[in-house]
């Protein structure tokens, strides 16, 4: 304490210091009240606009209105797809009385499931105060009215009209434009969590066009704004935001077209195709059998699944796009053009005995010929020519052909996906080699190998739509490419082949239909208008294994049947391509469907007479049947529960 | 003071021009209480209006105290309130939980509110004994610390850091101004600036989890950080003029947790906007020089450093609260004196002001006895 013994703290020093630390206290607290209002200012000036947003978005809330989904049309305007009105009901948690049997009396009247009841009990738990819960979807009139009369004691249930998805035609379309159904939670995740999908009755396209032009159809959602509390209970509705429907879509599709070929499919696992051989529009894109679109937007039930997925006939497949043939001698006419572009002349004959001496491998032929040139050869489906000349030449310089007449390409197609096959060659087979040393015994391409690409087998693989524009390309020599969305008026440009070439090939695709051919027996019924075409048949095994030569036995074992076509003959519009699986034979089981399905184009009334005629032998139009597999299943899945 | 023939003379002498600052500010409270029900005197504003009224008819009661009788009473009522606090953490420690209140029948009776004016009083009173001499000497300084430290201490275990951290402030205010050197605020700064990290891994949960948010609180806009949050957009978003009256969303719509309690200034500045903050803002710091003046016509010592104390007091109250309220604290739990739903914060301004409204009036009385 020597410090304070020299300077002596009085009470004079006192009241300095008081006053002194006065001020300073004061002006201390002048500075921090005019650091707060500052700091308010602050916020409430300078940042004003950032916070009005947020204390906005705190007090409005969008409950989605699903707009109405876009519709899909024909080229002539006809519907494919469109939306139905049904009834819905859905429980609005909000309004629940706490400890009311509401739910499970509604449980009741819409006979609802142990299942259903445990996930709308799920939901209710995780659900916010305003946002619905949806019930049950598409309810018959019946359980809506029954409910309906009792909403007043139902308090927090409510029973509006929604939309269902609708396709006409059923399974005709099936496979071309897919189904839609409510967003699972990968597709949730895959949109950023848009709130939409999670609006009950919200559907999304799950495959085909419905899933690809899921955009287009969407359209944009609107809502009913409301105000409400951090506790999600509603306090008032505001202006709501208007929603625009999805766009319609027109399709190249021929919605006739579509369903009779569908029909003349009839029992048999195939697929047809039909192309304006002019502009590439896709008039007909058919797979057989299909699942009913109609029912798969409802929902679909683990029965009916697995049903599909165990049949044979493969409903769940697109035929068209996804299942890879040998084309058989669908590509001879292809095969033509390439020898005709190496400098083979077509009046070159080859002496058919059989088959073809390949070194010690004899190369068999389906009959004895005699002496053949290209037009012949086409016409009879001569494999020995074909052996012969594609020898010659070899496969390498046939290759580029079959690529430029689209086998193994990849369209530009709203699709879900396309399986694009092989056109093999050489440097194919190097690689393919490479890659695994175990498939291919040798790494270099042999002559053999070119003989059985030369008639459509071996390593050639190809999808229906391939076939189908190669025959569209022959017919028209333009460069078409399919077209499934919109109607064109334009042809592509010329694909520059050799017109005299072209004209050759046609007039070999004539005689197979209209002269001394494969299939002299599917000329159309028609005065003046010809089809030409080309027989193919596939084998699924090779022929020694089996002793019946893949023409009987076990249906599984049988070849498919193959035919691609264009006409009318003299001046080509149409083109396509039709496949049998397990047909047995291309002028057999192909042939006769593309026949009625160009009499169709032409004569509507022949073609259903002829049609009418096979249903019945089938047991009743398609419709018919489907709605009778439609039975069985719900029988099955009833026996199973 | 209004002088005048018609009004009777220990009317005319209270310091109307405070009582109508006061009513305006809790007028003021009662209207924000009265929107943040949705427009409805219940259940707060009505209720809030009364316990106003009741405890400025104590203030006004309490300026007739004269200041020996003060003085009579403030260690006595010192160490009460010590032992109170002692038996509430008793309590709270046999509850195995949070424990602030003494259950008094229908009041509870929170001690720790006492000790705001109380700590105030005992050190004006401890610096007018201390001869001058000794207020900068080891023996002057440590009584003094000792008499804020035990009652700091006893809240802070409660636990109740918002009451723990005003007492403290009051206590080192009154030392401050009674003339403890400068050194012993600064080097305890700097003490705490290291000891830091210590003390916060002492904190509870809660409390720890208060001051993450405070420093960032964008990192648990859901959580804890939420009140800060919501606090800001509904200041933010009000605007200079506000969004009117019975207009504010975010406390209507319960956006803003404690709308009508510790975040009652977030609803006010909502709806009245940057004005209406501004005006509550000016009107406390018109008190706040009224009480300081007070302080500076004093003609004791005991006087001079009480109205100081007192006036810091709520000084500490309003200033804690708006800086917690626009994030520039952590949250803290400090209601907003007058204007947040609650009794003991009324109470505990409307006490100081008895008592500085006596010290007033003592300064008149004397001057004119002299």
């Amino acid at each position: 304490m020597k410090m304070e013994s020299s300077r002596r703290f009085t009470t004079v020093h006192q009241s300095i210091t008081f006053s002194r630390r006065m001020m300073l206290l004061g002006g201390a607290e002048a500075a921090v009240g005019a650091l707060l209002i500052g700091r308010m200012g602050w916020l409430s000036v300078a940042e004003n606009q950032k916070y009005q947003l947020l204390s906005e978005s705190n007090r409005v809330q969008l409950i989605p209105v699903p707009p109405r989904r876009g519709w899909m049309i024909d080229r002539r305007g006809k519907p494919i797809a469109i939306n139905r009105s049904s009834f819905r009901v859905d429980i609005i948690p909000q309004q629940l009385v706490e400890g009311s049997q509401a739910v499970a009396e509604v449980a009741k009247i819409l006979q609802l499931n142990s299942d259903e009841v445990q996930r709308i009990q799920d939901e209710l738990k995780t659900s916010r105060g305003f946002r619905p819960v949806a019930m049950a979807d598409n309810v018959p009139y019946e359980q809506y009215a029954a409910i309906t009369v009792r909403l007043p004691e139902l308090p927090g249930i409510s029973a509006s009209r929604g939309f269902t998805r609708f396709y006409p035609a059923g399974a005709a379309v099936g496979q071309l434009v897919g189904y839609v159904g409510a967003a699972n939670t990968k597709e949730y995740e895959a949109e950023n969590k848009n709130p939409l999908l999670l609006v009950p009755g919200v559907k999304v396209g799950k495959e085909g066009l419905e899933k690809t032009l899921e955009q287009t159809l969407r359209g944009q959602p609107g809502g009913q704004r409301v105000e409400v509390t951090a506790r999600g209970k509603l306090i008032k509705e505001l202006e709501p935001k208007p929603d625009r429907s999805g766009g319609t879509v027109r399709l190249a599709i021929d919605a006739d077209l579509q369903e009779f070929a569908a029909r003349r499919l009839g029992e048999e696992s195939g697929s047809a195709v039909v192309l304006d051989c002019l502009t590439g529009d896709v008039l007909a894109l058919v797979s057989m059998p299909a699942y009913d679109p109609n029912s798969f937007s409802d929902g679909v039930g683990r029965t009916e699944w697995k049903m599909l997925s165990d049949d044979p006939r493969k409903p769940l497949l697109n035929k068209v796009l996804n299942a890879l043939y040998p084309p058989g001698s669908t590509i001879k006419p292809m095969g033509a053009l390439a020898l005709l572009q190496h400098g083979i002349d077509p009046d070159d004959h080859i002496f058919c005995g059989g088959g073809y001496q390949l070194g010690n491998r004899f190369f068999r032929c389906l009959g004895r010929h005699g002496s053949v040139n290209m037009h012949r050869a086409i016409a009879k489906s001569c494999n020995s020519y074909f052996y012969a000349m594609s020898n010659r030449i070899g496969y390498d310089k046939v290759a580029p052909t079959a690529r430029r007449l689209g086998l193994g390409q990849k369209f530009d197609l709203p699709v879900v996906s396309q399986n694009y096959g092989t056109v093999p060659d050489s440097e194919w087979k190097a690689k393919k080699f490479k890659q695994n040393r175990r498939i291919v015994e040798r790494p270099d391409w042999t002559n053999s190998d070119t003989l059985n690409a030369a008639i459509g087998q071996g390593f050639l693989i190809v999808n229906p739509l391939q076939l189908a524009v190669m025959a569209a390309r022959i017919a028209s020599g333009r460069d078409i490419q399919p077209r499934l969305i919109g109607v064109h008026k334009d042809p592509p440009e010329l694909i520059g082949l050799e017109p005299k070439h072209l004209e050759i090939v046609r007039s070999g695709m004539w005689e197979v239909v209209n002269g001394d051919g494969t299939a002299g027996a599917s000329r159309l019924p028609l005065d003046g208008i010809q089809m030409s075409g080309k027989t193919g048949t596939a084998q699924v095994r090779r022929l020694a294994a089996s002793a019946t030569r893949g023409q009987g036995g076990d249906w599984k074992y049988r070849d498919h049947g193959l035919f691609v076509f264009f006409a009318p003959s003299d001046k080509p519009r149409y083109a396509g391509a039709v496949v049998i699986e397990h047909g047995l034979g291309g002028a057999r089981a192909a042939a006769p469907v593309a026949k009625d399905v160009l009499t169709f184009l032409f004569d509507r009334n022949k073609a259903m007479q002829s049609l009418a005629a096979l249903e019945q032998q089938w047991g009743g139009t398609l419709a018919e049947r489907t709605a009778r597999r439609a039975a069985m299943v719900k029988a099955a899945a009833a026996s199973a529960a | 003071m209004i002088t005048s023939a018609i009004i009777p003379r220990p009317l005319a002498r209270l310091p109307w021009r405070l009582i109508f600052l006061v009513s305006g500010i809790a007028g003021f409270g009662v209207l924000v209480l009265f929107s943040a029900a949705g427009g409805s005197p219940q259940p707060w504003a009505l209720k809030q209006a009364m316990i106003f009224l009741f405890f400025l008819g104590v203030a006004v009661a309490m300026s007739w105290l004269r200041e020996p009788t003060m003085k009579a009473f403030v260690f006595p009522a010192y160490v009460v309130i010590i032992l109170l606090l002692v038996a509430v953490d008793v309590l709270g420690f046999a509850a195995k939980g949070a424990q602030r209140w003494l259950d008094l029948g229908p009041i509870g009776l929170q001690p720790s509110e006492f000790m705001k004016p109380a700590i105030v009083l005992t050190l004006a009173r401890f610096y007018e004994l201390l001869p001058a001499a000794d207020v900068r000497r080891w023996r002057g300084i440590w009584p003094a610390f000792a008499m804020v430290g035990v009652p700091a201490f006893l809240i802070l275990v409660q636990p109740d850091l918002g009451t723990c951290i005003m007492v403290t402030l009051c206590g080192l205010t009154v030392m401050f101004l009674a003339g403890v050197p400068l050194w012993i605020f600064v080097a305890p700064v700097a003490v705490v600036g290291a000891a830091a990290p210590f003390a916060y891994s002492m904190l509870h949960g809660y409390q720890r989890k208060r001051i993450d948010t405070f420093l960032d609180p964008e990192s648990d806009p859901l959580g804890s950080g939420y009140h800060i949050a919501q606090s800001k957009i509904a200041i933010g978003s009000g605007g200079i003029w506000g969004k009117g009256f019975l207009n504010g969303s975010q406390s209507h719509l319960d956006y803003l947790p404690e709308g009508h309690t510790d975040f009652a200034f977030a609803s006010l500045v909502e709806e009245w906007g940057l004005v209406g903050g501004a005006v509550l803002i000016i009107a406390f710091g018109l008190v706040i020089r009224w009480g300081m003046k007070v302080s500076v016509n004093a003609k004791t010592r005991f006087s001079q450093l009480a109205a100081a104390g007192l006036t810091a007091c709520i000084f500490f109250y309003a200033s804690i609260n708006l800086m917690m309220v626009m994030g520039l604290a952590p949250v803290v739990g400090v209601p907003l004196p007058l204007i947040s739903y609650g009794g003991t914060a009324v109470m505990t301004v409307m006490l100081c002001l008895g008592l500085l409204m006596a010290l007033e009036r003592q300064q008149r009385t004397l001057s004119r006895v002299v």
